[in-house]
């Protein structure tokens, strides 16, 4: 139902007049600009799309968009969008929010917008730490972690946040990061398109509490051998001499070096519509094995919004449309003269 | 005493009228026996949970409402769905009082208690009037049920019946008998005995069988055999009335004297749930309702999710929080947008609320109070939720607060909170009560075209625009999402005053918290004047809000009569506070404020006016009794 337009914008058009604030080589500016650069190419009127954020860094997100924009309170951006898109399912509503903001504090809300199939674009930036209140552990923060409040390593096993949405049903799940702006905007524009909730995990680096955190997966020396990039009919080749694969061992992955009788055929060939069950295996790599970037699930389900709508023309089929006098006046009524 | 014609135990059938219960005179056929004239009855149904008490009530009061009767309910029941059966813990009653003038309350004590086991009884005697009527089920006196109920010794032999009017009657027996030629299984047998007692009050106090026949029909539409059996049963407890020998008459309660107009019964969750759809109507921008299910609040959600035809979301959601978050989406999206709930969801509601008035968005929350603190007594009424209605958030974090004082009065105090919210765009609190909400009272039904009209205007123009600019009442424009040319960014982060950018400056802070507040205060200049009830000087004035209405006017009232210069206020607006209250305050000696907790509105009475105001207190999940208020009030001259 989001309203499409002709007239071309540009990426300015996108962006607000309030300076970002934003510490110095923080991810998040890789992120914006790369929503910044896809929205003009979606083709909706700007003034039909709506960015929603709850608290932390990545929650100011809104007010650098020259869009409509809601900065709310700390968890609740998944709820409150969820409201507005069901009032006004003609909107395109995108959620930002972060690690602490979504999976902690706003866990619930998290899992139940997925489980409804809202209509929603939940862009996860994740940096594995509380950036905002200044470098506390954080629920996708790895076991062991020293942090302000786990001065002598973290006791508290993290989330898988592309699990977990997979776990919860999500009918859109991809991850990217903050180093690879192309890839990022490919999903970016992936989530845009999907019609129900569409979940997008982005590794981003916090540089003053957590600088580096993903280093050892994402940075351009050893990306190529420490990722493996998801890509819809193709066989999960990595490395950079792309020589080496995943492959199935009975409902496990492995990572196997190609030659030596082992080809392409041996891998398993991504497919976006696999069960949920494969994909959260395959969501389980990390290292030493390569983190998967890319889609993990995109299928196609009647988003909450459009279910609403349905029942509501159908209900008001049957009953005709809503008269209030009359229904004021439903119940045995008598009348005193 | 027990009745010199009641059969005992077990003997009572050889009384029984030989009427097989298919024949039994139709409605209001023949009358035989004298009937007495009363101008005031309260009876109260009383029985296990599961013995269909609360339908056995709400059916004797919709024929009530239809013999033109004012009343009003009181249902009480446990908080446990099934607590253990036969137990004190799981007995449910349902209070009504109805009369030839007007009701303002659900009645103090009881002139009838129909009791269907020894629990029943054992609970609710004490509500019983000396020398009232007490019919109880004497089949389900069973050794083991006087047990459960903690009865040493059976009732009927040990005296405890003395000074009423007992008639022991083996209901569960005498609807066995009835139902027999239509060989329903035991169960379904069981579960009639509720209709044999009502049939058996319709027929004492000559109200109409036919809304309930009518009821039994519908409900059981696709069971034409257990709907027989119930109305087998109810044609038996009225043939029972009118033709056994132990009623020595029945009574007759003249209509009351009522405004003309087209009535209906109302419960005060119906209520606030129609006036939503009503002002969503009004307005023409269609409705929402974010909300998630508590006791005694949830009626409102399930009474709005049947009304789809009318463009009106309801959203059941994950929790309390994600109720009012979405509500407060849809709100910024363009809906008339309300949540519901109670004490222990409003305090979980509260942060949110704090955004709402911060983003400055319409938004009613309705709050069914209850008992508390923390789960509390869910199923009882209590009017403690004040405090955090009018301050229960962080910051400087004002908005009106609205008080429904009876069942039909959550209709238009509803309505007036959705007024103000739209037109000063504000969250509005209203404060209900179990006491109102599951009450029920005969509510005159407006036609949409005699009530005022509800004008909403959202911004378009561009021109000179930006989120927090004001017009004459401080509100700030209301700008749905997809107008082009009004991007804007608005959140819970402080603004300034001239552009709406996120500021930190502190005079600007200041400044914003000031306007705010004003704003809120502002509500009050829009109120009607405060109705005296009562001399408009004199030595006592008694200030109340919510549902104790009803209880102070009757208690005021009788004073008056008693020659005491007294007088009532009561308030719909506890927030703020009526304009012409303080002028209304200086004309009495004494200000007494009853409520139904331990001194709340009292707090603000003292502060603001600086009066030595006295209060009458109770917090035992009951409503105030008439004389209870008589007495305490007695004691302020």
């Amino acid at each position: 139902m989001e309203t499409q337009t002709a007239a071309k914008l540009t990426k300015k058009d996108f962006q607000s007049d309030q300076e970002v604030r934003w510490c110095p080589g923080c991810g998040d500016y890789s992120i914006i600009a790369q929503v910044q650069k896809i929205l003009p190419e979606l083709g909706v009127p700007r003034e039909n799309v709506v960015f929603v954020s709850g608290i932390g860094c990545s929650s100011r997100f809104p007010y650098y968009m020259n869009t409509y924009g809601y900065h709310t309170i700390h968890g609740r951006a998944a709820a409150i969008a969820n409201g507005l898109k069901l009032a006004r399912p003609d909107l395109q509503v995108w959620v930002v929010t972060g690690d602490g903001d979504g999976m902690a504090i706003g866990g619930n809300h998290f899992i139940h917008v997925i489980r409804r199939n809202a209509n929603l674009k939940i862009v996860l930036f994740n940096n594995r730490i509380y950036g905002l209140t200044k470098g506390q552990v954080s629920p996708t923060s790895e076991l062991g972690k020293l942090t302000k409040t786990t001065p002598y390593g973290s006791i508290d096993r993290p989330f898988n946040a592309v699990q977990l949405a997979l776990g919860a049903g999500c009918t859109f799940v991809a991850r990217s990061n903050d180093a690879d702006p192309v890839h990022m905007a490919a999903m970016l524009t992936r989530a845009a398109q999907h019609k129900g909730t569409a979940f997008v995990e982005v590794l981003q680096n916090c540089v003053v509490f957590n600088d580096g955190a993903f280093d050892g997966v994402i940075a351009k020396p050893v990306r190529d051998d420490m990722t493996v990039k998801l890509e819809q009919g193709k066989p999960m080749v990595y490395g950079k001499a792309k020589d080496k694969g995943v492959r199935l061992n009975g409902y496990l992955p492995e990572v196997v070096k190609l030659g030596n009788g082992v080809t392409e055929k041996d891998l398993l060939v991504w497919d976006e519509k696999v069960p949920t069950g494969l994909a959260f295996e395959i969501a389980s790599l990390e290292a030493p094995m390569p983190m998967p970037m890319g889609v993990f699930r995109a299928v196609q389900q009647p988003s909450y919004d459009e279910l609403e709508y349905k029942l509501q023309a159908t209900v008001t089929q049957q009953k005709g449309v809503g008269d209030l006098a009359k229904l004021l006046r439903s119940k045995d009524c008598w009348t005193v003269k | 005493m027990l009745n010199d014609e009641t059969p005992r135990q077990g003997r009572g059938n050889a009384a029984l009228p030989t009427v097989p219960p298919t024949e039994a005179p139709a409605p209001n056929a023949a009358k035989t026996k004298a009937r007495q004239n009363v101008d005031n009855v309260v009876i109260r149904f009383s029985g296990d949970s599961g013995d269909g008490m609360q339908l056995t009530g709400t059916e004797f009061t919709r024929a009530t409402a239809q013999a033109g009767n004012d009343l009003q309910t009181f249902p009480d029941y446990p908080s446990e769905i099934r607590a253990p059966a036969g137990t004190i813990a799981g007995v449910s009653g349902f209070q009504v009082q109805f009369s030839s003038s007007s009701v303002f309350t659900s009645g103090d004590q009881a002139d009838v208690l129909v009791a269907m086991n020894p629990a029943a009884l054992k609970a609710n005697l004490g509500e019983v009037r000396p020398g009232g009527i007490v019919i109880v089920n004497s089949g389900a006196f069973t050794a083991q049920n006087l047990e459960k109920a903690g009865y040493k010794k059976n009732p009927f032999e040990d005296g405890a019946l003395e000074g009423y009017k007992a008639h022991l009657v083996d209901i569960t027996r005498l609807t066995t008998l009835a139902l027999e030629p239509t060989g329903l299984p035991k169960k379904e047998v069981d579960r009639a005995k509720n209709m044999y007692a009502l049939g058996l009050m319709l027929w004492m106090y000559d109200r109409p069988m036919e809304p309930t026949l009518k009821y039994i029909q519908a409900k059981f539409a696709k069971k034409p055999e257990i709907a027989k059996g119930n109305e087998i049963a109810l044609k038996a407890g009225w043939a029972y009335g009118e033709n056994s020998e132990i009623f020595a008459g029945a009574y007759e309660v003249p209509p009351a004297r009522i405004e003309p107009g087209v009535y209906r019964n109302i419960s005060g969750n119906e209520a606030t749930a129609l006036a939503l759809l009503t002002a969503s109507q009004l307005s023409g921008v269609p409705g929402f309702l974010g909300s998630y299910p508590i006791t005694p609040a949830t009626d409102i959600l399930q009474e709005l999710s049947k009304h789809k035809n009318f463009g009106f979301v309801t959203f059941q959601a994950e929790d309390e929080i994600a109720g009012i978050c979405s509500a407060i989406g849809a709100a910024y999206g363009g809906r008339f947008a309300a949540t519901n709930t109670s004490g222990p969801g409003l305090a979980l509601k509260q942060e949110a609320i704090g955004l709402a008035v911060i983003s400055e968005l319409p938004l009613v929350i309705i709050d069914v109070q209850r008992g508390g603190p923390s789960t509390g007594l869910p199923t009882k009424t209590e009017q403690a939720d004040l405090f955090q209605a009018v301050m229960g958030r962080n910051g400087e974090c004002w908005l009106p607060v609205l008080a429904a004082s009876s069942p039909a009065d959550c209709f238009d105090t509803t309505l007036e909170a959705s007024r103000i919210a739209l037109k000063y765009m504000t969250p509005v609190i209203v404060l209900s009560d179990s006491y109102a909400a599951n009450g029920q009272e005969p509510w005159k039904v407006p036609l949409p075209e005699e009530l005022e009209p509800l004008k909403v205007h959202f911004r378009t123009d561009p021109k000179g625009f930006h989120p927090y600019l004001r017009d004459e009442n401080l509100a700030r424009p209301w700008v749905r999402p997809g107008t082009p040319g009004l991007e804007h960014r608005i959140g819970g982060l402080e603004k300034n005053f001239d552009t709406g950018a996120v500021s930190q400056d502190p005079a600007n802070h200041e400044k914003m918290c000031r306007t705010r507040t004003e704003k809120v205060d502002r509500v009050a200049r829009d109120y009607k004047p405060l109705k005296v009830n009562g001399p408009d000087k004199g030595d006592v004035l008694v200030i109340g809000w919510g549902s104790t209405q009803g209880a102070i006017a009757q208690a005021v009232e009788a004073l008056r009569k008693k020659g005491r210069s007294i007088a009532q206020v009561h308030l719909r607006h506890v927030h703020p506070l009526p304009l012409d209250l303080g002028k209304i305050i200086s004309n009495y000696k004494k200000v007494v404020v009853p409520e139904v907790n331990l001194g709340q509105l009292i707090l603000f009475i003292r502060a603001k006016y600086q009066v030595d105001a006295k209060g009458i207190n109770k917090v035992q999940g009951r409503p105030f009794k008439v004389a209870e208020l008589v007495a305490k009030l007695e004691e302020c001259f």
